[in-house]
């Protein structure tokens, strides 16, 4: 394409016609042009890769580094081998947190996924009126607060006297009121309901554009054939969203491993470690414990547990292309 | 396409040429060695004036502190008006931000002034500034031994004997505050004098429809940990309980009368003595609380004294811990608000004039008591400003005085180790007001924390 592009202009002619006498020399211009335009490109990505190596290549490697060291961030270090994993296995706390992570998909995860696309389901057949630009904006607000700040939200409206009490008790559930955040059997849900209402939004959105490109044409097939909403959605729109599916779940799954600001701004790990996820543990193993090298090591386990539950989603949206 | 084929493969190749390069200068040598080479204790950096003042130029002191404590800033704002040439430049954080910063700013932006969290850990990797030519040269040796141990580490790492490492800007203590108009709603005129008092009155207020304490539990600070130390000194001696959190070889908590002491607390928790959140209330929630009148009691210190005064004026008094038997001896949790001075610092004298100023500048030693609420550090009979003897600041001072008497002072049970609050006390008490741990569990799980972070 670009070699057409590039004959049929005006200012190459010459470099046609000498080309056309001799192939060694119209090769040797185009090795000259195809470097230029390599060390163009190279000098665009130069700048940007210098800074992922900076700032992400270099931790990580160096993070692998540390976690064969005993170390704690600014005296003398000690090689210690594998020890820093090998320790990992031994520490319940540790084992205890990554379930917490695995739990924590229910609620950062599939509860916004199943909520937006029954949400996105409604609101696309109204999508031409104003309600749906509003339930739209309404519910994708979420996504543009900063967590920080919807974690203190969040821990006002669940505390005993919050919001959330109250108007239970105003229905009639007086009963079963709590501090949801300081009871250990509620915490962690207490902390999947923050990150759900966080996600619905993205999900919402995403899934929304995915059957906004459906043809309405099918839709009307569908109906001509008899099919009621439900029929509909099984059989029309879920499987045409499949690939945003796969895009929602990558990234919620991803915010509930690595789920760091929503557990630290409202629970800190607790009550009793009830809430603590593999993200705080790190930081508590570094900044408090001043473990550098062991920190280090349950964050490459870590990493690598990420990969194993992502990858899969990621491959398993890719065989449905 | 095979030709573009090549040309990815060459730039592949410069790729991963530039990537190697870059990634193989950052993992060639162990991590730490190059900071320790030049972080000693003895390695001061050159002095300002060389002569413990803050001299006749023009002097900046670069302080890192606390928020939410006024103390400073009025001190700061004195000494400027006293010392002209003296500038301090003010950074701010949370406490908890500062104890995990604190050695990479100790080691990488020297501070002359910095609010310290647990120490040990920073002297054992030089980078603190050794006080005992500034102790000997201002006489702080002559004052009581007791108000400088905690800030003496050994060569061991362990507290309270050793080179001074850190100083005090006043001395705190904790105790019990309470509201004096729910008091007087369940008959209490005057404080409980024994254990078993108090115990009567927190079971009144609660019949009576009051929460008897809203103490915060939440998060990373358990601040039960508050009232059961307090329990620890009504049942057995404080000397132990120091020793533990010097780390002096052998130490236990889990003694017999500690675990009395954690039982007790267990009591008041099943006998719902504290608010049903507890376990999601932090501090400044357990404080709103308080002064808005939603409780009897609260566990805390007379760094709120000041405070107290001022949002509750006259509907507050404060008593310590009682023993089991009247008249016993009692005991406070008693610790200097601890500031250093980096071993990298540029102004280590000027800052160490600035710590004598504090202790012995009549100004200052005001500023202390009215906006600090708590005691200055300093020589016994040094100058004290007349305090309204019923203001809680004033009982919250007596109050020192039988501490002092009854030599009653420990240091936190919390800042034992590093990490042993966060990850070993709260959740443990958290267990425990979730009913999951037993009050002897509590304690036994601690010990083996701590043996795990002094050891390892």
């Amino acid at each position: 394409m670009n070699e057409t592009r590039t004959t049929a202009a005006p200012g190459r002619r010459e470099v046609v016609a000498t080309a056309s006498t001799s192939l060694e020399a119209r090769r040797r211009a185009l090795k000259a042009r195809r470097l230029r335009r390599g060390w163009a490109a190279l000098g665009l990505v130069v700048p940007a890769a210098f800074f992922y190596v900076l700032f992400v290549l270099r931790p990580l490697v160096l993070t692998v580094q540390y976690s064969f060291y005993d170390w704690n961030g600014v005296g003398a270090s000690t090689f210690v081998g594998a020890e820093n994993y090998t320790r990992l296995v031994e520490k319940p706390e540790l084992l205890a947190s990554i379930v917490n992570a695995l739990e924590l998909i229910i609620y950062f995860s599939f509860v916004p996924v199943i909520l937006g696309l029954l949400t996105a389901a409604t609101i696309r057949k109204f999508a031409a009126s104003r309600l749906a630009m509003v339930s739209r904006t309404v519910l994708f607000l979420p996504q543009v607060i900063p967590l920080v700040a919807a974690g203190i939200m969040w821990t006002w409206m669940l505390a005993t006297d919050g919001v959330v009490n109250e108007l239970m008790r105003a229905v009639g559930l007086g009963s079963i009121t709590r501090a949801w955040l300081g009871d250990t059997s509620t915490a962690l849900g207490a902390v999947g309901v923050i990150g759900a209402w966080v996600a619905l939004g993205l999900c919402l959105l995403l899934l929304l554009s995915g059957m906004t490109k459906i043809d309405p044409a099918l839709f009307e097939a569908a109906r001509i054939d008899g099919a009621g909403a439900i029929r509909e959605f099984f059989a029309i729109t879920l499987p045409s969203v499949r690939q945003e599916i796969g895009v929602c779940v990558t990234v919620t799954v991803i915010a509930a491993l690595a789920a760091f600001d929503i557990v630290y701004i409202s629970t800190q790990g607790g009550p009793a470690n009830s809430t603590l996820v593999p993200g705080l543990e790190i930081y508590y193993l570094g900044f408090f414990s001043r473990e550098v090298g062991q920190a280090s090591a349950l964050a490459v386990v870590f990493m690598a547990l990420v990969l194993a539950v992502v990858l899969p989603i990621q491959r398993l949206t890719k065989e449905e292309d | 396409m095979s030709r573009s084929t090549g040309r990815s493969r060459n730039v592949a190749a410069a790729s991963s040429v530039f990537l190697a390069s870059i990634l193989a200068l950052t993992a060639c040598s162990a991590p730490g060695s190059t900071t320790d080479d030049d972080a000693t204790p003895d390695a001061a950096a050159p002095t300002a004036a060389g002569d413990w003042t803050c001299g006749e130029d023009d002097v900046t002191i670069d302080a890192y502190l606390e928020t939410g404590f006024p103390l400073s800033a009025a001190l700061f704002e004195e000494f400027e008006k006293q010392y002209p040439n003296v500038t301090f430049d003010v950074r701010e954080d949370q406490f908890a931000v500062i104890t995990q910063n604190a050695p990479r700013v100790l080691a990488d932006n020297p501070p002359d002034l910095m609010r310290l969290p647990q120490m040990s850990d920073l002297v054992g990797d030089g980078l603190l500034y050794n006080l005992d030519e500034a102790a000997a040269h201002f006489g702080w040796d002559e004052w009581p031994a007791s108000q400088l141990a905690q800030m003496r580490v050994d060569e061991e790492g362990r507290r309270g004997n050793g080179p001074l490492y850190a100083m005090g800007k006043n001395y705190s203590m904790t105790g019990v505050f309470y509201n004096t108009e729910l008091a007087a709603q369940i008959g209490m005129t005057e404080a409980p004098k024994t254990l078993a008092e108090l115990d009567e009155w927190m079971q009144k207020a609660k019949d009576a429809g009051i929460t008897p304490s809203n103490q915060f539990n939440g998060g990373a600070t358990g601040g039960l940990a508050f009232p059961l130390q307090l329990l620890m000194a009504s049942y057995g001696s404080v000397d132990p309980i120091n020793d533990w959190t010097f780390q002096k070889p052998g130490a236990r908590i889990d003694t017999e009368s500690n675990i009395k002491a954690a039982e007790h607390l267990k009591k008041w928790i099943d006998a719902g003595y504290f608010a049903d959140d507890i376990n999601s209330l932090d501090y400044s929630q357990m404080m709103g609380q308080f002064i808005e009148g939603k409780s009897l009691f609260t566990f805390n210190g007379d760094w709120e004294s000041g405070n107290l005064d001022t949002q509750m004026a006259g509907k507050v008094g404060f008593f310590l811990m009682p023993p089991l038997e009247e008249g016993g001896k009692v005991g406070a949790m008693s610790a200097p608000l601890t500031f250093g001075i980096s071993s990298k610092a540029a102004n280590p004298e000027c800052a160490a004039f600035f710590f004598d100023w504090i202790a012995t500048n009549d100004d200052a030693r005001t500023l202390a008591v009215e906006i600090g609420g708590s005691h200055p550090m300093g020589p016994a009979d040094a100058f004290m400003p007349e305090v309204d003897a019923d203001s809680v600041t004033g009982q919250t001072l007596s109050a020192g005085a039988t501490i002092a008497e009854d030599n009653g002072a420990m240091e936190f049970i919390a800042n034992a180790t590093g990490a042993i609050y966060a990850k070993s006390w709260t959740p443990n008490l958290q267990k425990l007001v979730a009913g999951e741990q037993t009050a002897e569990g509590l304690l036994t799980a601690v010990q083996a924390d701590y043996e795990n972070d002094v050891n390892g």
